[in-house]
């Protein structure tokens, strides 16, 4: 058995960029969930969002990790990422540069992940974190992942396929998670009724770019790494019409503008939070665990 | 455990100094019992390999099983180095009958083999309906009258539960 020969050498990486939209999906909606630490409604509900987080991290580590590989193994990429400095070991860059040193314009997310945990604010208004909105945005996205790695357990890059088989038993538990708040919420009080949907309808329109292919997603699908977004879409929309309809929630017209996260442009909220991520990594460039 | 270590005496050492280790944050058990040590192994260049590979993704404890593995391997003066290798993906179905007793002494419920969600089937349902998910036995005192507090623990692999009869609270192993 030769045993000691790599798994991905003998297969095909998925495309840097594609590892780093999936990477950065989750480190962002990780902080964000993350903010409730400390602060959750319920102790049970701190523990859960930190445990949410704590996957959705450790999922941002492998992704970062095999992004890193595959840049250090590849001149024309290592160019690309030349001008992050920090955080290397040794010359080398590592999960670390990918996550701390690059800027909001670097980062491929969806902006359904970056998004506070409540509705739009004019000017400098501020207002408390609603439960609702944390609720209907980890409910949307998870409706999505599962799938999502699902389809990816075959990818053809078998480290990739490695994490979506661990990532998948996650993403099951959130999913779960999220989908028994949407029905205890929705199908709750008046007061929990009308958070609820008033969180749906200002995040469903931020769905639509699930359904964008991004040119590292094309990529993806065309070599085999990734999957072709449309084989995804009748699976979210059955998972989200069944919660719907048992939350006694009404799913708003798809329509209007299509945010474009994962083209590096983001909403306002975006650079908040990555400065307060990445401001001590920032501070200490050279510190090493 | 591969057919290959089994034959091969010469990592009956490293097998023997890998054997006390156990998880940190659940030390009754250890790591060969969980399905975490997943295999010793000789490398292409004839160095010895542990390979471990994580339970969740973002398991805190996964540095401090690495270095405990470097660490006694090291102490015992026997070279190997560490392989984490994530396919295929860890499932609490590897756990020993013999870990699940531990545990359960331990005041931690077991997982049920096979009872990991795998559909859309109970996405949206807060309480599910009696009968349709595996009654969990109460570590204290057996009784399978309990309910679920939070499907999130103390650490990522556990789920709250409360027993109605003897009204104590609970981890429960979750499947994975």
């Amino acid at each position: 058995m030769d045993a000691a020969a790599p798994v991905e050498a003998a297969t095909r990486t998925a495309p840097v960029d594609y590892l780093l939209q999936l990477a950065d999906d989750a480190l962002v909606l990780g902080q964000r969930n993350a903010e409730w630490c400390g602060h959750g409604p319920i102790l049970e509900e701190d523990l859960a969002l930190a445990n949410h987080s704590l996957d959705h991290l450790g999922l941002a580590r492998l992704l970062y990790q095999h992004a890193a590989r595959c840049i250090e193994a590849d001149a024309g990429e290592a160019a690309r990422f030349a001008h992050l400095r920090g955080a290397r070991h040794g010359g080398v860059l590592t999960e670390d540069t990918l996550a701390y040193f690059r800027d909001a314009n670097e980062f491929r997310n969806h902006t359904l992940a970056e998004l506070p945990h409540h509705g739009p604010l004019a000017g400098p208004a501020r207002t408390d974190r609603d439960f609702a909105t944390t609720v209907v945005r980890n409910f949307l996205f998870s409706a999505l992942t599962v799938p999502l790695w699902t389809a990816l357990q075959n990818s053809a890059d078998a480290h990739l396929a490695g994490i979506a088989a661990k990532s998948l038993k996650e993403a099951r538990y959130h999913q779960r998670h999220a989908g028994d708040w949407l029905v205890r919420l929705g199908d709750g009080t008046d007061e929990s009724h009308a958070r609820t949907q008033a969180a749906l309808d200002h995040l469903m329109p931020f769905c639509l770019e699930f359904w964008v292919t991004s040119p590292a997603e094309q990529q993806a699908a065309d070599d085999g790494t990734g999957v072709a977004l449309s084989s995804l879409r009748d699976a979210w929309n059955t998972t989200v019409d069944a919660a719907l309809a048992q939350a006694t929630l009404q799913r708003p017209a798809d329509g209007g503008f299509v945010p474009t996260g994962k083209r590096g442009v983001h909403s306002e909220h975006m650079g908040f939070l990555l400065a307060e991520m990445q401001s001590l990594a920032r501070a200490h460039p050279d510190a090493v665990w | 455990m591969s057919a290959e270590a089994a034959v091969d005496a010469s990592l009956a050492p490293l097998w023997a100094v890998l054997e006390p280790l156990t998880d940190p944050e659940i030390p009754v058990v250890s790591l060969r019992e969980l399905g975490i040590l997943r295999d010793v192994r000789r490398g292409a260049d004839g160095v010895a390999e542990v390979v471990i590979t994580p339970t969740y993704s973002g398991c805190p404890a996964m540095g401090q099983i690495e270095d405990d593995v470097r660490q006694a391997v090291a102490s015992a003066g026997l070279q190997a180095r560490v392989v984490t290798q994530l396919a295929p993906a860890w499932t609490t179905d590897w756990m020993t009958p013999a870990a699940r007793e531990k545990l359960r002494a331990y005041g931690i419920a077991p997982p049920h083999c096979g009872a990991t969600p795998t559909g859309h089937a109970n996405v949206v349902r807060f309480a599910p309906p009696p009968g349709s998910t595996p009654a969990i036995a109460c570590p204290q005192c057996g009784s399978t009258r309990t309910t679920e507090t939070s499907p999130f623990g103390s650490t990522a692999c556990k789920a709250l539960y409360r027993c109605l009869d003897c009204l104590e609270p609970f981890d429960y192993f979750k499947p994975y």
